[in-house]
């Protein structure tokens, strides 16, 4: 098995299943019914994208493993997701900034993704690329919105900001992974995406009227396996049933 | 800023199912302004592949028809059976017209 | 035309099955019939959400998950499509809200049960939304433009929730001798409930009489209740598992199941706010408004500016 492939596609179909798995839990509690649904939608295609990702890594893998076996079967350690996506919700502006922050990576990440040398990965690129430009229309909206909004979105799109910047720029930064993807081409130059997408994240924040914090510090470690308290617990309740009757179908 | 009215507007919905079919009214929803109307009736009425274009429009902007006048309106249209194909009498052996 | 010969051009129009549409005149009490109704089904899907949504981040495969979400958000479409078709009738959403939220306004009892195991995933998509499509199919048919149209467009989608229902109790019960516990227990304890959701007997339902009249209601609450008997026990059969009522039988003379006596002071209880959930369920859909409060002024307050520099 090629094992860099293997984790580098997990790095993105964790990234996917987690924030999948994060906005899922606003279904039903959102800020007016129509949002509830929009969230639900972005949701169902994270989970839609994560899927593809596990698929085919568990081909790749060959041990007749499925994608569930990768979904609920690994422990945090070997999760490749960033940081940021396993962030709480908080208020919708916390939602929203995170959201931002991720779908300004993942447009430019599948737009690139498409010219993969490895097929499989440019269609599953294609497909996905198409309902991340929706996303980000969408939090990108919200952004402005909150931001140029009522002096108190604009104070808690703020705060929501200022506490997960610090998080966003591990997504751009290369892993060994990601690395050894772009040097045998299959996945794509990080350091050309950074660019494209610090000039559309530049470009938003500054109509939405909020300070972009100087990005001094980056957490980093998730691509690693090294995550923030907060991963153990999403494990617990995304992996419950599958823990609690090992074995059982469902 | 408590003055603002608590809704946001209400905003009627048109699809086209398909190209070549018209715009059908298919219900209405809440959203701050266009654009979000838009983005709203592509969650809420086309999550099962319904549309290929939306129309949005503030219901409190249409005008409807007052059904009191229903008559005046759409009685005189009833009698004028000449406006129909099938008004006029022509020979069998005439085919396509 | 003065009162008396509206009502009576309404009256026709009921009789010869022709839709009353929102700008037609209607009496005051048809009107006010249809906005409770109407709400009361719209209340019953948002606060249908949360039970259900209980177990989005549990459950147990990825395509359970998707096919969780998706259900989940189709209530919340429904509830939206109807509370639309309520505003046809001049009130607005968040006074239907307000009433929900203040206890005022009701919505089905049976969202006042929790879900306690996976299987209630199951139990709940092939009981509750089976109990539910019975009662909303003759709807489609409904006096009132508006309601019947929503009620088309619910029942398209709602089709596949009992199916993904359904095949959730069919996997465990085919499962190990666990899962075919907590099907069994999940069904002991969703039964009684559904057969709830039809609401009181004939004779004690107070609006059964104007509302069959009017068309807004097209079988009485113990018609839909047998039918409903009859339709799924024998679905019962097919996963092997127990209705809990000892009184259930075939009855070959009538061509319908008999079964026991429903537990009524339960019913009440659970309506007037004593089961096992009605507080959580109120105060998620209150937190849910009050917390979405600022989010909502803020989209309003940033259109308002726009809209303002394009007319500058």
């Amino acid at each position: 098995m090629d094992t860099n492939k293997f984790n580098y596609i997990l790095q993105q179909a964790d990234n996917c299943l987690i924030l999948g798995q994060r906005l899922g839990e606003w279904c039903g509690h959102g800020p007016i019914l129509e949002q509830d649904i929009a969230m639900t939608n972005i949701s169902l295609d994270l989970i839609g994208q994560a899927r593809l990702f596990y698929q085919y890594a568990a081909e790749l893998q060959d041990e007749g493993k499925t994608e569930d076996d990768l979904a609920y079967l690994r422990d945090a350690w070997d999760f490749r997701n960033v940081k940021l996506v396993e962030q709480p919700n908080g208020d919708f502006a916390q939602t929203i900034i995170r959201q931002f922050l991720y779908d300004t990576f993942s447009c430019y990440y599948y737009e690139a993704l498409k010219e993969s040398n490895d097929e499989r990965l440019a269609s599953i690129a294609a497909k996905s690329h198409k309902e991340t430009l929706y996303h980000v229309k969408w939090s990108g909206d919200w952004v402005l919105r909150l931001g140029d909004g009522t002096s108190e979105s604009h104070e808690r799109a703020q705060s929501a900001l200022d506490l997960l910047r610090p998080y966003a720029d591990e997504l751009v930064i290369p892993s060994e992974a990601d690395q050894k993807a772009a040097e045998e081409g299959y996945g794509p130059d990080l350091g050309k995406i950074a660019e494209l997408r610090s000039e559309k994240l530049n470009a938003v924040l500054s109509e939405s009227t909020l300070n972009v914090p100087e990005s001094g510090f980056t957490h980093s470690g998730g691509k690693d396996g090294r995550h923030t308290e907060h991963l153990g617990y999403i494990l617990a309740d995304l992996q419950f049933l599958q823990r609690a009757y090992p074995g059982n179908k469902w | 800023m408590k003055s603002m009215s608590k809704n946001w507007p209400l905003w009627e919905i048109f699809i086209r199912s398909k190209a070549g079919l018209n715009h059908k009214h298919v219900g209405s929803l809440h959203a701050a302004d266009a654009a979000m109307a838009i983005q709203n009736a592509r969650d809420v009425y086309t999550r099962r592949n319904e549309g290929v274009s939306i129309w949005v429009v503030e219901s409190s902007h249409i005008t409807a028809s007052d059904p009191d006048d229903s008559d005046p309106l759409y009685e005189p249209a009833k009698d004028k059976v000449y406006r129909h194909p099938t008004f006029y009498d022509l020979p069998d052996e005439l085919k396509h017209m | 035309m003065n009162t008396e010969s509206l009502e009576k051009h309404f009256n026709d129009k009921i009789e010869e099955d022709i839709r009353i549409e929102p700008k037609d005149w209607m009496p005051e009490k048809y009107r006010k019939t249809l906005i409770r109704q109407i709400s009361q089904h719209a209340h019953s899907e948002i606060v249908g959400m949360l039970p259900e949504a209980n177990w989005i981040t549990r459950a147990p495969t990825l395509r359970r998950k998707a096919a969780a979400l998706a259900k989940v958000q189709d209530e919340a479409g429904h509830g939206l499509y109807l509370y639309s078709a309520c505003e046809t009738l001049g009130v607005e959403r968040d006074d239907l809200l307000a009433d929900l939220h203040s206890g005022k306004a009701k919505y089905s009892s049976i969202f006042n049960y929790p879900t306690l195991t996976w299987a209630d995933m199951g139990a709940i998509g092939w009981l509750v939304d089976g109990a539910a499509i019975m009662n909303q199919v003759p709807l489609c048919r409904a006096s009132y433009g508006p309601y019947a149209r929503a009620m088309v467009r619910i029942c398209k989608e709602e089709s596949f929730h009992q199916r993904q229902g359904y095949e959730i109790m069919l996997t465990l019960c085919k499962g190990s001798e666990e899962q075919k516990n907590m099907a069994q227990d999940a069904l002991n304890r969703w039964w009684w409930p559904s057969l709830m959701m039809f609401g009181p007997t004939d004779k004690d339902s107070k609006h059964t009489a104007d509302s069959m009249r009017w068309g807004i209601k097209r079988f009485t609450n113990d018609e839909l209740r047998q039918k409903f008997v009859d339709v799924t026990v024998p679905q019962a059969d097919i996963l092997g598992l127990t209705v809990p009522d000892k009184d259930l039988k075939w009855n070959e003379e009538s061509g319908h199941y008999d079964f026991g006596e429903i537990n009524w002071e339960e019913f009440y209880n659970v309506i007037s706010g004593n089961g096992p959930c009605n507080r959580e369920r109120l105060e998620a859909r209150r937190n849910a408004h009050d917390k979405g409060e600022w989010v909502r002024e803020a989209a309003q307050a940033y259109a308002e500016k726009k809209s303002r520099n394009k007319a500058a």
